[in-house]
């Protein structure tokens, strides 16, 4: 009994959990299902659904919590491989869906290749990099770089902006947490800089474009494209200090506020909470991010650092980007806010990471015992 | 496939590494966190009250109630314009589960039309999901009991009632009234260049002609506002605020219904209007004109059909032709004439000529003609309106010359607008040198003024001008604005108008105006009086006089018979009378398209109006000396 007792914490080590991030997880989960409760019309048929992805996503981050990082480490280039090969595939075969071609239906399932990319690059690209000692030569990086290019060109060809962002800045982390060169960080930056013009005239569709003018000047088209970030800095403003209460936000109660339980879920919080409520959602994201900073330094390989450290740092460009766009200092690009937004395969994908996180975590700890 | 190791890897050194670039991500996060912070704390708090504004503007909105409309109300306080509950079926598309199946059941239910569906659907898709659409505009009482008993069957679809205006006297007081109709892009734009479209927000009919028009203002009220908040498609959560609208004023006419359904009697079948008005104070009591026709049918929008009917029928139902209807006054006039001749000097209470039956003047061929075969033999000026002689007035025309009469004849109204609380008026023609130049450049010519002394040859009055021109005589100069508003209601005290008066007509000898009333007295009372067969034994002693006037030139050398004529070329008969003749109450004017003579035609109907009026009036006094009340109250 007393063994029992002592090991309390050994008890959830052993099952790969790392208590803290679960807390953090799972407040931010029951945050965002009070604001998809609020924002879906106060019906709980959107609550339930959501606790269902929620069970599936906890339980695929459970599974991945128990799996060693060594066997990550050998399939990364598998996953890698055939995560390329479904993105053709999908710009082959794929099916439209809102205007994008990004789901894949393989008879039996359907789903979005590029969610399995989102943790294929980080695993492909900390396999790569750790190979060699670091910091990596520039040929590694070359290479690197062309691993990172490939999906993320494949994707913003579907056309899906948000995601073929994150998984360039994923791969992107990888290479900057192994030690890219600030010379070389510098010259990037200015080709990044050169490549811009040639995105906006070559690679983005229209309706892009649009949120980038719509993001330059919303109040030029109020009631067409500027309309859904001019509602969303209303419903965010008016929240005040302390917000206008749970289920009183006049913008999302009345249904003035576009996409409420998904990408602007951000904005409900805010009207209903106000400035407080968003000072604390900032501070359970913050802690979230610092605890898997903590944990990728002190993992015990590189591979498993890297790997940790692109996941956390993906994760908070999700944060960023989301609660950018929504409040306008961002163009609008299709970004849930994680844990919170209403909606299932990102979820699933988003806690497979934090499975994976934990996995790391706990066996190295384990480990140096 | 081993890599080949250059270098043996220094852990530690990468550790190091790892976890600087990891600090310097660390740093990263906070600053664009900070950034995110910034600018909701600029949202949130520096621009909070621009947003708050601007999120209840989004969601509060003012809804404008309109007033209900003032009622009208005759000088009996019977009720001539009111506005009746329409009761529609209506159907929210949004709470009918299965709208198919509904709409046939309703249709078996309540035997809708195809016609009726058809309208139903495509009303529907042009409106939002949750706004009521009309399966059925007027139900009757049938319909309502029908539905009602089976509402329980048809959730979303509701019996919902609205106020809309009703003539209970119909096409009775049709010219008087006029009527309201829905507001169009005309009216629209009238409301909006005299800055009362914000008024009329909410307001589904206008006045568009006849009283409803004229007092518009004061029947339409103040429209009210309910402060609601609504959701993004504009669909009312709940109200706010609400302050209603002040209703129109309800107004009290100085007509009687009683007698105007008289009137209306009395013209069935006929072309032709008549004017009764109180002499005392220019009050009209009966204004009607016929044919007329069912104000009701634009109150919901008149069929296509109905409009041209009534747009190309030859007797012109839509001309109100008491007050636009112009007409020769022919003999009528000849009192006001003798009263300007005597005032002139021109002749005078005894000056006599002698009527052979036709007037010439040295050096012109033409002959003018007296209507009595032969002549009057001599009259002198109270004979010659007795009688109606012409060659007298033939003569005092010519005496007095178009500049004189035109001059006069302006002082009793003719030829101007007698300021009659109506928008449909005619100001006639009162013709005089300057108008013939104008008209048709030609100088006027000393033949055109001796048939000016019958009230023929250019000149034309309408039977309002008329019974005004009368009541100028009879207030020996003074003249009462005629007026339809008797007033106004004010928590159901009568608030009269007042009357507006002034002196239309000075004379230096006030008894030429005894010389001219006398004259009307005994062309209703005296042996040869042309309207004396008309009012044989009345109760009650009334003055008039009779006129013929003539449409159809007959010829120097012919006759004119009636049956050769076309009908639409017969003469009209005209009237004007009053009564009692010593303390006149009662004033007339009658004007009879196409009818014959006025003698056998105007004055009879004069007569019975006349009758059925003191007979009226005999009726109220027995009543008030019964009722103990008047009794205690005339103490």
């Amino acid at each position: 009994m007393t063994e029992l007792k002592t090991n309390k914490a050994t008890y959830l080590e052993r099952l790969h959990i790392d208590a803290f991030l679960l807390f953090c997880l799972l407040s931010l989960m029951f945050v965002g299902l009070l604001t998809i409760y609020s924002s879906g019309g106060q019906e709980m048929d959107l609550v339930y659904r959501q606790l269902i992805r929620l069970g599936l996503a906890l339980t695929v981050m459970f599974a991945l919590a128990q799996v060693p990082t060594l066997f990550l480490r050998r399939i990364s280039v598998y996953a890698y491989g055939i995560g390329v090969f479904m993105l053709v595939g999908v710009l082959l075969f794929g099916d439209m869906g809102k205007g994008a071609q990004r789901w894949l239906d393989l008879g039996f399932v359907r789903f979005q290749p590029s969610e399995i990319m989102k943790l294929a690059v980080p695993l492909m690209l900390a396999a790569y990099v750790s190979r060699r000692s670091l910091p990596p030569k520039f040929s590694t990086i070359l290479i690197g770089f062309g691993l990172v290019f490939i999906p993320t060109i494949l994707i913003a060809k579907q056309p899906d902006l948000g995601t073929s962002l994150l998984i360039a800045s994923s791969g992107i982390f990888v290479l900057f947490l192994a030690g890219l060169s600030w010379k070389l960080i510098t010259v990037i930056a200015g080709l990044g800089g050169a490549f811009t013009p040639i995105m906006w005239f070559f690679l983005m569709k229209d309706y892009q474009k649009q949120r980038v003018t719509t993001f330059l000047d919303p109040e030029s088209d109020p009631l067409g494209s500027g309309y859904h970030i001019i509602q969303s800095k209303i419903a965010i403003g008016s929240g005040g200090l302390d917000g206008k209460g749970w289920l009183q936000g006049t913008q999302s109660q009345l249904e003035f506020l576009p996409e409420r339980h998904t990408d602007f879920i951000f904005a409900v919080f805010s009207e209903e909470f106000g400035l407080i409520g968003v000072i604390g959602l900032l501070i359970m994201y913050l802690f979230i991010i610092f605890r898997g900073l903590y944990i990728a330094s002190r993992a015990q390989d590189p591979f498993s650092k890297l790997l940790a450290g692109s996941i956390t740092l993906t994760f908070f460009v999700y944060v960023f980007v989301n609660m950018g766009m929504v409040s306008g200092l961002l163009p609008v690009v299709g970004v849930p806010l994680p844990l919170i937004s209403y909606g299932g395969t990102s979820m699933v994908t988003l806690l497979a990471g934090f499975g994976i996180l934990m996995s790391i975590s706990t066996q190295q700890r384990l480990l140096s015992r | 496939m081993a890599p080949k190791r250059q270098t043996i890897r220094d852990h530690s050194a990468e550790a190091n590494l790892f976890a600087r670039r990891a600090f310097i991500s660390g740093l990263f996060v906070v600053f664009f966190m900070g950034l995110i912070l910034l600018n909701l704390y600029n949202l949130q708090i520096n621009q909070f009250e621009d947003y708050q504004t601007r999120s209840n503007g989004n969601r509060i909105k003012l809804l404008p109630v309109a007033p209900n409309r003032g009622l009208i109300y005759d000088r009996n306080g019977v009720i001539l314009a009111e506005n009746r509950p329409v009761f529609s079926l209506e159907v929210i598309t949004e709470q009918v589960d299965d709208l198919e199946a509904t709409i046939n059941d309703l249709a078996s239910l309540m035997n809708l039309s195809e016609e009726e569906i058809q309208e139903f659907h495509s009303e529907r898709k042009k409106l939002r999901r949750f706004k009521p659409v009309a399966l059925r505009k007027h139900l009757s009482h049938q319909d309502v009991a029908l539905f009602s008993a089976n509402q329980h069957k048809f959730p979303g679809v509701s019996i919902e009632a609205r106020l809309s205006r009703h003539y209970p006297f119909e096409d009775s007081l049709t010219h008087l009234l006029g009527y309201v109709s829905r507001i169009n892009k005309r009216d629209l734009e009238h409301l909006e260049a005299t800055d009362q479209a914000a008024n009329y927000a909410d307001t589904h009919d206008i006045g568009k002609q006849g009283i409803e028009k004229y007092y518009e203002t004061m029947l339409h009220g103040q429209v009210g506002y309910q402060q609601v908040e609504v959701n993004n498609q504009g669909r009312i959560i709940r109200v706010l605020d609400f302050q209603p609208p002040i209703p129109g004023q309800d107004l009290v006419l100085n007509v009687d219904i009683k007698l105007q359904q008289k009137v209306q009697e009395q013209l069935e079948g006929k072309r032709g209007a008549i004017v009764i008005s109180d002499p005392r104070t220019g009050s009209i009591l009966a204004l009607y004109s016929n044919p007329s026709y069912d104000p009701n049918l634009f109150v919901d929008g008149i069929s296509q059909k109905e409009y041209s009917k009534l747009i190309n029928s030859r007797a012109s139902p839509l001309l109100n032709r008491a007050t636009q209807g112009r007409y020769p006054p022919a003999s009528t006039i000849k009192p006001h004439l003798a009263l300007l001749g005597l005032e002139k000097g021109i002749i005078d209470k005894d000056s006599t000529i002698r009527d052979y039956g036709t007037y010439r003047l040295r050096n012109v061929d033409h002959v003018w003609r007296d209507w009595k075969k032969g002549g009057h033999g001599v009259v002198d000026v109270t004979k010659s309106v007795e009688v109606s002689c012409d060659v007298f007035f033939y003569d005092l025309a010519y005496k007095l010359g178009i500049d004189n009469i035109h001059e006069g004849m302006t002082k009793f109204g003719f030829g101007q607008f007698s300021g009659i609380d109506l928008n449909e008026e005619s100001a006639a023609l009162m013709p005089s040198r300057g108008w013939k130049r104008a008209r048709h450049n030609e100088p006027w010519y000393i033949g055109d003024t001796i048939p000016v002394g019958i009230g023929q040859s250019f000149w034309n009055v309408t039977p309002l001008q008329l019974v005004q021109s009368l009541n100028i005589l009879i207030n020996r100069g003074m003249r009462h604005n005629p007026q339809l508003l008797r007033g106004v209601l004010q928590e159901n005290q009568l608030v009269e108008q007042p009357i507006k008066s002034t002196r239309a007509v000075e004379v230096h000898k006030p008894e030429n105006w005894d010389i001219v009333l006398d004259s009307l007295y005994g062309t209703v009372n005296r042996k040869h009086g042309t309207a004396r067969n008309a009012f044989r034994n009345t109760d009650y002693i009334s003055a008039g006089k009779t006129g013929t006037a003539q449409l159809f030139s007959v010829g120097q050398d012919e006759e004119y018979e009636e049956e050769n004529v076309s009908l639409y070329l017969r003469d009209n008969a005209m009237y004007i009378g009053y009564a009692p003749y010593d303390k006149p109450e009662f004033s007339i004017a009658i004007a009879i398209e196409n009818a014959g003579g006025g003698s056998s035609n105007a004055a009879p109907v004069a007569r019975s109006l006349m009758d059925f009026y003191f007979e009226q009036q005999q009726g109220v006094i027995a009543q008030s000396a019964n009722s103990p009340n008047t009794a205690v109250n005339s103490q």
